[in-house]
């Protein structure tokens, strides 16, 4: 008799999972998904190609429907087979329409939710997220016939869809809380090189600023009030200003949560059937936002699923990459540094090309690349693999090219 | 366009060179050697070839001028005269001096040393020729009863055995060492020794290099001699008929270089070395001696001159195809100087000042009553009496003293302090041009108009490529109208310098003959020349007399000297060590010497970018052993301080170096760097007979000078920096290069490189700029552009090892970056996909190191010829050829 496994989200985490499971130990499981999106599993990070029209939903798609029968997997999709509840003793899943499916492993990879800030004002038409296939249907349907566009929240997603919006021929403010966009990726410096290019395209920005209010006509937004009291005309408002670990079902069972479902290195939950992947957990008090260590957990849960009892999650740094077309941007690990790091940096202002280094003990540890990421790759293998750096320090701003060209 | 016939000015080899004029205006020339030319049969070397870039208007002194002020000739004439008259006057003929130099041409320094000689009164006037072959001039005259050199070019393609002894011929002399190349090419069997402290170039086609004890070549010809009596290969009947003194000198030879084993012992060589040498001397009949700065830079240089001679007679080997002792000189017309009596121990026409017959001679023909009738004082203590005091006024022409002399800081200080400092140059900014109170602008190379005489005794023209620029005149006419205006209107009313050449000529016939005493310097054909055959002369070897009207290959032939006996004479040697011993507190031995594509202080090889690349900056040879022992790391600076100065070098470690020896380059010069003068550090002894003095051996010590940080700039235009104690200057092909350093803390880079760099004010913006830091570790670099073309670019480094220039400074050809080159710009390296040709090796056809090594390695060369085919290195003056065999695979 193969083991039954349920996963509960039809998204990236959950299924690479599921993929790298039918690679090792294929006919283990009896695989059931349930997703609460009507698609089958899709890319979320090529949202923002779709957005600005480059992509169609349909390029997107990792698992299309057709993939679920050939591989036997079973997949339960759309509103009325969101999950509603677990019952871990009789190790049972329960849909919204009551559809249920029992479990020896059970896995759980709900992903983030859009954080949605209470904002007065803000239960009206015309205020959305950016997280969903839906979402950017609503984006493109608005474009089309509204003018004005104002996104809170000067992180990626958010100049994403700034970008995207202002493509598809609309008027862009971008409203940022923080004094400089993409904090969470960037200096100031970079910061500065990423507005200066973004606000030549034409997007305008309000920064260290936030909404207060959000006006509307009949029940569809129709304004923003910044804290300073100016007021923006809005035809849409895109909420960017962060995701949250969706773990109200895992909480309602009783795993062990704190800001995420908390896992051990071997990405099991506080129940030993219970495994969790992706943007819902917390691994060593750190939550994940970016693809590259999801899917690392992917692979460890898979083969921890498969039997291999050894294998391990360790966090790695991860890169941030920017998709918006003529801006190249990378950034990974401990860009600011502290009182222990030495920083080099390359600056060419006429060209736009910003570029940091931060050392720790000779190591690379932060780096970001802004107008040229040709060495990206190169970057973030020295992050990862610690490799010591004294011998190539001078060159090493120049990228792998300089080292060959030096020998 | 206009071909034009005329003369190197640069080594003593004297290369013919045709001139191409493509515009006369901007001084556009194409230069090619003189296939017709007997001394290089069209070959040229690096330097000759690139003279063309050599003659713009670039640092020229193209008007006179006096304490600064620019006036018109009539009264910076005036001027001279005046303070000339008002000091003599005052003071007496030894109160002035003249001090000149070998880059004059025959007209220039005839008419020079007739005024301070002839009427005057004095004879102090002495030449930079002091520095570089007038040991040779004793050596010579002490043999012969006359200066004369009896070979010729085609003696050492006739030879069988060539020691090249004190000379870098390969770098110094590069076309005469070609043909040696060549000649042993073609003859298996001809042999060349190199004696010499150092492996230089010239080792590359030695079958022997006899590494010989700093000083020591004196014995080891002794020990020649010696050797040639005890095993019965003298020449007896040579030395019967034609030579006298030769018991002496043996006795001496046999007490002080007796043994093979005596000799290795005292030169520093193996016993099996020696006795190869000797053994090789002693059997090859058709043996040139080539000897070089190397022996007559030297306390003992006299000596060691008579030493070879000696060796030279002692078997007949003189006057004859195949064999002599050969001086080579250093500079183009030091041989025209020795002529003209250029020297302040000479008169003219190799007349003497001792002899009173050749004074009275001399002065009847010049139809003077002053005529000085004594030695004046030869450069080093020409320039201790204008320190003393005892000269008031000086007038130096077309030489850069206060970097070239020994102990040059003593010479900077006297001319600061010297009533009147004359100066005539067709170079404006010079160390000694500094110190000038009158300017006076002469002619340059192209313009000159004129006779040289190359080492082998060959009178060749050279002839004007285009009008005087500025107000430049002649040197002869200068010191003609400075003459006349002195009061010897007569003596001096030349109106071109076929006048001149033609008394000069006239001079050197003048009673020579039997009736009074026969003289080897004799021009008798040319004393009626007259402008059109002037115009035309043809390269032709004195003496040219009625028997020579086609001149003289060799001298001597006959066994007949210009003694008055009519015999050669052996000097008796006791060679001496240096004067200055190496101590405990400067335990090194400090060797100075020429660099392959620069010559003397750089006034001009220093304007052609290709000459600069091969050697940018001063540097300091050390052995490895040395240089591990002291921490010397290879690229660093190093302090080098004697008794009497210091220099700042880049370290160089050099196997070819002996332990206890160091070498430096000689010619850097204040305007070219701020501590790179040589002749700062060395010691003001002379030889006693010749006054040159000895400026291979110094005793210094050597240690780190500490620099807190490193750095580079290239910049398209020409800076004034200050706040760095280490500087050089460097030309490059459309940018300047300056290499600095500094034991002071490092500074903010930012703000000092845009207030140094930027062309205006608003340009300190930061779009103008690329700029990488890595401050901790000290490095700082930037980039300046103006629309996409790069004007300027610094590194900055905590050491030595900064970027270099080669592809950076092939960014300053272009007029626009791509961003690929603006990316990898402050890595000093080549972005992807294009190639950096590395430091220049060849510099004829800019042929680097790093496009060497990659051809070698990628297409399997095995030889120099190879490296030829493929990248054209080695083929053009051949001075790289020792340098490409150093890329090729080692034998296995």
């Amino acid at each position: 008799m193969k083991l039954k496994l349920v996963v509960i989200g039809n998204g990236m985490a959950g299924m690479r999972t599921v993929d790298e499971l039918i690679q090792t130990a294929p006919g283990r499981y009896d695989i059931t998904v349930f997703g609460a999106e009507p698609h089958g599993n899709y890319n979320r990070i090529m949202l923002t190609p779709v957005l600005f029209g480059a992509k169609s939903i349909a390029d997107i798609m990792i698992h299309d429907f057709d993939w679920y029968l050939n591989n036997r997997v079973t997949l339960y999709c759309g509103p009325d087979k969101a999950v509603v509840n677990i019952d871990r003793e009789r190790r049972c899943v329960i849909a919204h329409d009551g559809t249920c499916a029992f479990y020896d492993k059970l896995l759980i990879a709900t992903g983030s939710l859009p954080l949605m800030l209470d904002i007065p004002g803000r239960n009206v038409e015309g205020v959305l997220g950016f997280r969903d296939i839906a979402d950017v249907e609503t984006m493109i349907e608005k474009a089309a016939s509204k003018r004005h566009a104002v996104i809170l929240g000067g992180g990626l997603l958010g100049l994403e869809a700034a970008n995207g919006l202002l493509k598809r021929g609309m008027q862009v403010s971008v409203v940022n809380r923080a004094g400089h966009l993409l904090n969470r990726q960037l200096d100031n410096k970079a910061a500065a090189f990423l507005q200066r290019q973004l606000a030549d395209k034409g997007i305008q920005f309000y920064l260290g600023t936030t909404i207060q209010r959000i006006d509307s006509r009949d029940e569809h937004i129709s304004a923003v009030e910044l804290s300073d009291g100016s007021v923006l005309p809005a035809d849409m408002l895109i909420m960017s200003t962060g995701i949250k670990p969706n773990i109200s079902l895992a909480k309602r069972i009783g795993l062990e949560c704190q800001h995420g479902i908390v896992v051990d290195d071997s990405m099991r939950t506080s129940d030993p059937a219970i495994f969790s992947v992706g943007e819902c957990v917390q691994h060593r008090g750190e939550l994940f936002g970016l693809v590259a260590p999801v899917y690392e957990q992917a692979k460890v849960c898979a083969q921890q699923l498969s039997g291999q009892t050894n294998s391990q999650f360790k966090t790695l740094s991860s890169a941030t990459m920017l998709k918006v077309t003529g801006i190249d941007l990378f950034s990974v690990g401990d860009f600011e540094g502290d009182n222990e790091c030495q920083t080099l940096q390359l600056i060419d202002h006429e060209l736009g090309v910003y570029k940091k280094i931060v050392l720790r003990n000779n190591i690379v540890v932060g780096v970001i690349l802004y107008g040229d990421t040709s060495d990206s790759a190169w970057y973030l293998n020295l992050v990862k693999d610690k490799t010591p750096i004294t011998a190539i320090r001078d060159r090493l701003m120049f990228g792998q090219t300089s080292l060959a060209n030096a020998a | 366009m206009n071909t034009i016939k005329t003369t190197c000015p640069y080594c003593g080899v004297g290369c013919g060179i045709e001139a191409t004029v493509e515009d006369s205006t901007t001084h556009r020339v194409t230069i090619k050697g003189d296939s017709t030319h007997p001394a290089n049969f069209g070959k040229l070397c690096s330097k000759g070839a690139t003279l063309g870039d050599t003659v713009s208007l670039e640092n020229r002194l193209l008007y006179p001028s006096i304490h600064g002020q620019r006036v018109d000739w009539d009264s910076a004439l005036n001027h001279v005269a005046a303070r000339f008259n008002e000091i003599i006057e005052k003071h007496g003929p030894e109160a002035v001096a003249f001090y000149v130099s070998g880059q004059l041409l025959t007209e220039d320094y005839y008419v020079a040393n007739k005024l301070m000689k002839g009427f005057i009164g004095t004879a102090n006037i002495d030449t930079n020729s002091r520095l570089c072959m007038s040991s040779a001039v004793v050596g010579y005259k002490r043999a012969f009863g006359a200066d004369t050199v009896p070979c010729n070019y085609e003696d050492l393609e006739l030879a069988e055995l060539i020691l090249l002894v004190g000379s870098n011929a390969a770098w110094c002399h590069p076309i005469a060492f070609q043909r040696i190349r060549k000649a042993k090419e073609n003859n298996p069997n001809l042999k060349v020794v190199v004696i010499d402290p150092r492996a230089t170039a010239s080792c590359d086609i030695a079958d022997l290099h006899l590494p010989v004890k700093p000083g020591m070549d004196a014995l080891l010809f002794n020990g020649i001699l010696a050797h040639l009596q005890q095993n019965g290969r003298l020449d007896q009947a040579y030395i019967d008929d034609h030579t006298e003194g030769f018991a002496a000198a043996v006795s001496e030879a046999q007490h002080s270089a007796g043994s093979i084993e005596q000799v290795a012992s005292a030169c520093g060589l193996s016993s099996a070395a020696v006795g190869t040498l000797f053994d090789w001397f002693a059997h090859t009949e058709k043996t040139v001696t080539v000897y070089s700065q190397g022996i007559n830079q030297s306390g003992s240089g006299s000596d060691k001159c008579n030493a070879i001679i000696n060796c030279h007679l002692a078997t007949g080997r003189i006057g004859k195809p195949g064999m002599g002792p050969f001086s080579f000189t250093g500079q183009p017309n030091a041989m025209g100087g020795r002529e003209v009596g250029g020297l302040a121990n000479t008169l003219a026409a190799h007349m003497d000042l001792d002899n009173p017959e050749h004074v009275d001679r001399v002065s009847r023909f010049w139809g003077s009553d002053k005529i000085a009738d004594k030695q004046g004082l030869k450069a080093v203590a020409m320039f201790d009496a204008i320190a003393a005091g005892q000269i008031k006024a000086v007038w130096i022409m077309a030489t850069n003293p206060v970097v070239s002399m020994p102990d040059a800081d003593k010479v900077k200080h006297a001319l600061q302090q010297c009533e009147l400092v004359v100066v005539s140059d067709c170079i404006a900014n010079t160390d000694t041009a500094q110190l000038a109170h009158v300017l006076l602008p002469a002619t340059g190379w192209s313009e000159k108009d004129g006779t040289v005489t190359n080492l082998e005794r060959r009178i060749s023209r050279q002839r004007p490529l285009f009008p005087a620029s500025g107000a430049a005149r002649h040197d002869w006419w200068i010191i003609s109208q400075v003459a006349q205006r002195m009061g010897f209107r007569e003596a001096f009313n030349y109106a071109s310098s076929a006048d001149v050449f033609r008394e000069h000529a006239a001079l050197s016939a003048f009673e020579n003959d039997t009736e009074h005493q026969l003289r080897d310097f004799n021009l008798s054909a040319f004393a009626r020349i007259d402008q059109h055959d002037f115009d035309a002369l043809q390269p032709v070897q004195w003496p040219v007399s009625a028997g020579h009207t086609a001149g003289t290959a060799r001298m001597f032939a006959d066994g007949q000297y210009f003694t008055a006996n009519r015999k050669a004479r052996f000097i008796s040697i006791t060679p001496r060590p240096p004067v200055n011993a190496p101590n405990a507190d400067y335990p090194f031995t400090l060797n100075t010497g020429r660099l392959r594509d620069q010559w003397h202080t750089m006034t001009r090889t220093g304007l052609a970018a290709k000459l600069t690349a091969h050697r940018p900056e001063p540097f300091v040879e050390i052995h490895p052993t040395d240089a591990e022992r002291l921490g010397l790391a290879a690229r660093s600076l190093a302090n080098i301080q004697s008794l009497w100065g210091n220099m700042l070098a880049r370290v160089e470690i050099n196997p070819g170096q002996q332990i206890g020896s160091l070498f430096v380059p000689m010619h850097w010069t204040g305007q070219t760097s701020s501590h790179g003068r040589m002749g700062a550090v060395v010691n003001p002894v002379v030889d006693p007979h010749s006054g040159q003095p000895e400026s291979k051996q110094t005793p210094v010590h050597i240690s780190t000078w500490p620099a807190q940080w490193y750095a580079t700039i290239l910049s398209r235009k020409p800076l004034h920096i200050e706040g760095a104690e280490y500087q050089v200057k460097v030309r490059g092909e459309r940018y300047f290069r300056y290499e600095l350093a500094s034991t002071e803390t490092g500074k903010d880079w930012r703000v000092w490189a845009r207030s140094l760099l930027a062309a205006e004010e608003q340009h300190i913006d930061d779009n103008y700029w690329l700029e990488y830091s890595d401050q901790q570790a000290g490095y700082y670099r930037t980039a300046y552009l103006l629309d996409r073309e790069l004007q300027a670019c610094l590194f900055v480094g905590p050491n030595s090892e900064l970027p270099e220039p080669g592809w950076l400074g092939s960014l300053f050809a272009k007029t626009e970056l791509s961003r690929a080159e603006r990316l990898s710009l402050l890595s000093g390296l080549p972005p992807k996909g294009e190639t950096d040709i590395g430091r220049i090796v060849c510099s004829c056809f800019n042929v680097g190191e790093k496009s060497i090594k990659q051809a070698v390695q990628t297409q399997q060369l095995q030889s120099v010829a190879d490296i030829s085919a493929c990248l054209n290195a080695g083929s053009g003056c051949g001075s790289c050829v020792a340098e490409l065999k150093e890329f090729l695979p080692k034998p296995t």
